[in-house]
């Protein structure tokens, strides 16, 4: 009867776990940026803009891409969820709310503050691949893009990097079945439906969800969380730029513009200015 | 429009706060400082966009903000663990007083301090397990709405002339009496109330706080009373015709009250000051911008000196002003009877509320006079600061008595 009944329920038990097939251990990419609502400026000597005594935070595609994992981790679809930085000091306070927010462990890679602002998407992405690499990580989700440089390449670079099939500009994330994720992208003119195999590179777009407020229990607890620091270099990553800043400078104003009284008026206007046909 | 092109304009302005990344503060750790970056984000997420429709209607939804702000921890801060607080130190429930006060108007802030450190500290102190249990952990969570009742139509900082009575019948206590500019009155589920419970001849000695629902039979509320400011908030008289509560709902021990209630004032007053803060920065700051662009005779307005005088003192005394807090809240946090300090912090918040209102909407000109100008709202939201929670008059005598202490 034991001989019997052993197989099946192996049997059984791998058939449950196939089911519930997506066991995904998550690192999720946090920046921390000026805050949205900083008026940026420019450095008078035009070398970039000022950051110091600004006031920043993280990355809000970034925090939507941690809210979709920590939600995933909710509904048990993900084991856990680990924070990632890369960046000077001050990243471990980006690092702190994410713990708040619902990741059970940080792992920040340090540089100087003076090599971060130097610091671009190729490099983030190396560092991401050799913690994957050094953890084993089902998915990695980050923003879409970060709000300072808007660069939007860290996602696909670190899916060539380590030859994952990759999730931009997710809107919502799903179980796809059979170790996969089904994930809806907004691109120009409708939404595009995909299923990607796990692992993979997925980044967050705007409406994919709401992230949720850092509670004080939260907070509190966020403390008495892991957060490793481990240097770029020991990860043996060459943070020589690829590109070298020649000007940083303040976009043009717009000039204002003028009132017309009426219609016909307004078509005299545009032909005379030749954008429309005569 | 192409998605990709979506940036930092998408998510809206923010109000600066007190926070600078990297310097450490006075008396804020970074779970303090951590706790306000929540709090401001939900403020300026949720509340601040809807708060001049509330504004104009007089009227705002409590029970959801509460609930929202529950969840936060707002009213969690330095109440016990047991009863679902965060058994943090005083210093938190400043931190978010501070932040509170970058909600765009004056009303809700007051709402919700009523609720954080006016009718909850001394039944969170003194009150039975059994009547924490039944109040406090659903106020700490936000489920329930409080008032604080205390004043009277003829005794406000006077409160040991208070004229409601609770007599004895079995084990109930039956109430009679009212209760005048009851903050929250409308929404409120339930009122930490000051009721004369015996004859004796000692003022300070024959009151007791008691609990009472507010739907309980025989509490009338009034019509919503209209007031100069705080138009959002819903400020009543209450009424209390033989309402019968159990003898439990009495706050710690009977014929303490008055005492308590000088106790749970000093929070008051501190909480108060703290919420003034940031609004008068903004005053400030406001204030600034606009003189940096209006003309007049040729020149901006700032170039006029006497605006630079006027700005640069005013950004002084509410800088001086910040410092007392700090300096007070330290102290109580340190164990030290702080009572003569919280009426100086509070004092000069109420003189500097009217002074910096009063001064900016001057600089403001017609354009401050208008309703939809945010330094007019300021203007008749904080008059209160003089008046609510022990007017001047009331701290300046706390401070006299305590300065005539001193031997020569």
């Amino acid at each position: 009867m034991f001989v019997f009944l052993s197989p099946s329920l192996s049997l059984f038990s791998s058939f449950f776990l196939c089911l519930i097939n997506i066991k995904m251990r998550i690192l999720v990419g946090v920046k921390r940026v000026v805050d949205y609502a900083v008026k940026i400026r420019v450095k008078p000597d035009k070398t970039g803009v000022i950051t110091e005594g600004v006031q920043h935070s993280m990355n809000p595609f970034d925090e939507i891409a941690l809210e979709e994992a920590v939600k995933l981790k909710e509904k048990k679809l993900a084991t856990e969820v680990v924070a990632f930085s890369f960046g000077g000091p001050k990243s471990a306070e980006v690092l702190r709310t994410a713990l708040a927010k619902g990741a059970d462990k940080a792992i920040h890679v340090t540089v100087s503050d003076a090599e971060a602002a130097k610091a671009e998407p190729l490099h983030v992405a190396q560092a991401l691949q050799k913690i994957v690499e050094q953890e084993k990580f089902d998915a990695v989700f980050v923003g879409k893009q970060a709000i300072d440089d808007d660069a939007s390449q860290t996602a696909p670079l670190l899916a060539g990097l380590l030859d994952w099939p990759q999730a931009l500009y997710a809107s919502k994330v799903e179980d796809g079945g059979a170790g996969s994720l089904k994930v809806t992208r907004e691109i120009d003119g409708g939404l595009d439906t995909i299923k990607v195999k796990l692992p993979a590179v997925l980044s967050a777009d705007l409406r994919l969800n709401e992230p949720r407020y850092a509670t004080l229990p939260n907070i509190m607890k966020a403390k008495k969380k892991p957060l490793k620091a481990i240097a770029a270099k020991e990860l043996g990553i060459d943070l020589t730029p690829q590109t070298s800043v020649l000007e940083v400078a303040e976009p043009a104003q717009r000039k204002a513009g003028g009132f017309v009284a009426d219609v016909s008026e307004l078509i005299a206007k545009l032909k005379e200015k030749g954008l429309v046909k005569a | 429009m192409a998605l990709n092109s979506i940036t930092r304009s998408q998510f809206p302005p923010t109000l600066s706060t007190s926070i600078q990344a990297g310097i450490k503060h006075m008396i804020y750790d970074e779970t303090h400082l951590a706790m306000q970056t929540s709090l401001k984000k939900i403020i300026t997420e949720k509340i601040n966009p809807n708060v001049n429709q509330w504004e104009k209607s007089g009227k705002y939804p409590a029970h959801y903000i509460f609930n929202q702000l529950g969840k936060l921890g707002v009213f969690a801060a330095n109440k016990p663990a047991d009863f679902g607080g965060m058994g943090y130190d005083f210093a938190m429930s400043i931190a978010i007083a501070e932040q509170i006060g970058s909600i765009d108007c004056g009303s809700i802030p007051m709402s919700v301090m009523v609720q954080t450190d006016m009718s909850t500290p001394a039944l969170s102190q003194f009150g039975s397990d059994f009547l924490r249990d039944q109040f406090l952990r659903p106020s700490i969570s936000g489920d329930l709405v409080s008032s604080i009742a205390v004043s009277e139509p003829h005794a406000g900082s006077d409160v040991s002339a208070i004229r409601t009575t609770a007599r004895r019948s079995g084990g109930d206590l039956i109430i009679n009496g009212s209760k005048m500019w009851i903050t929250n009155g409308e929404q409120a589920d339930w009122a930490c109330v000051l009721v004369n419970t015996s004859k004796n001849d000692n003022l300070h000695k024959n009151k007791s706080l008691v609990c009472i629902p507010l739907n309980s039979r025989g509490v009338h509320r009034s019509n919503r009373l209209d007031k100069m400011g705080m138009r959002s908030s819903d400020t009543v008289q209450l009424f209390f015709d033989d309402v019968r509560v159990p003898e439990s709902y009495i706050i710690g021990e009977e014929g303490k009250g008055f005492i308590y209630q000088m106790k749970q004032f000093n929070d008051e007053r501190l909480v108060t000051v703290a919420v003034g803060l940031l609004p008068l920065q903004k005053c400030l700051n406001d204030t600034l911008k606009y003189a940096k662009t209006r003309q007049i005779f040729g020149k901006t307005l700032l170039d006029q000196q006497a605006v630079q005088f006027r700005l640069a003192e005013l950004e002084a005394e509410l800088e001086a002003t910040r410092s007392l807090l700090y300096r007070t809240v330290l102290s109580r946090c340190q164990g030290q009877d702080v009572t003569m300090l919280t009426a100086m912090s509070k004092l000069k918040i109420g003189r500097l509320a009217r002074k910096i209102t009063d001064e900016c909407l001057q600089i403001w000109g017609g354009a401050g006079y208008l309703n939809d100008n945010s330094i007019s709202r300021a203007f008749r939201d904080f008059r209160i600061f003089s008046i609510g929670a022990g007017c001047d008059e009331v701290m300046m005598q706390i401070i006299h008595k305590n300065q005539n202490k001193r031997t020569f």
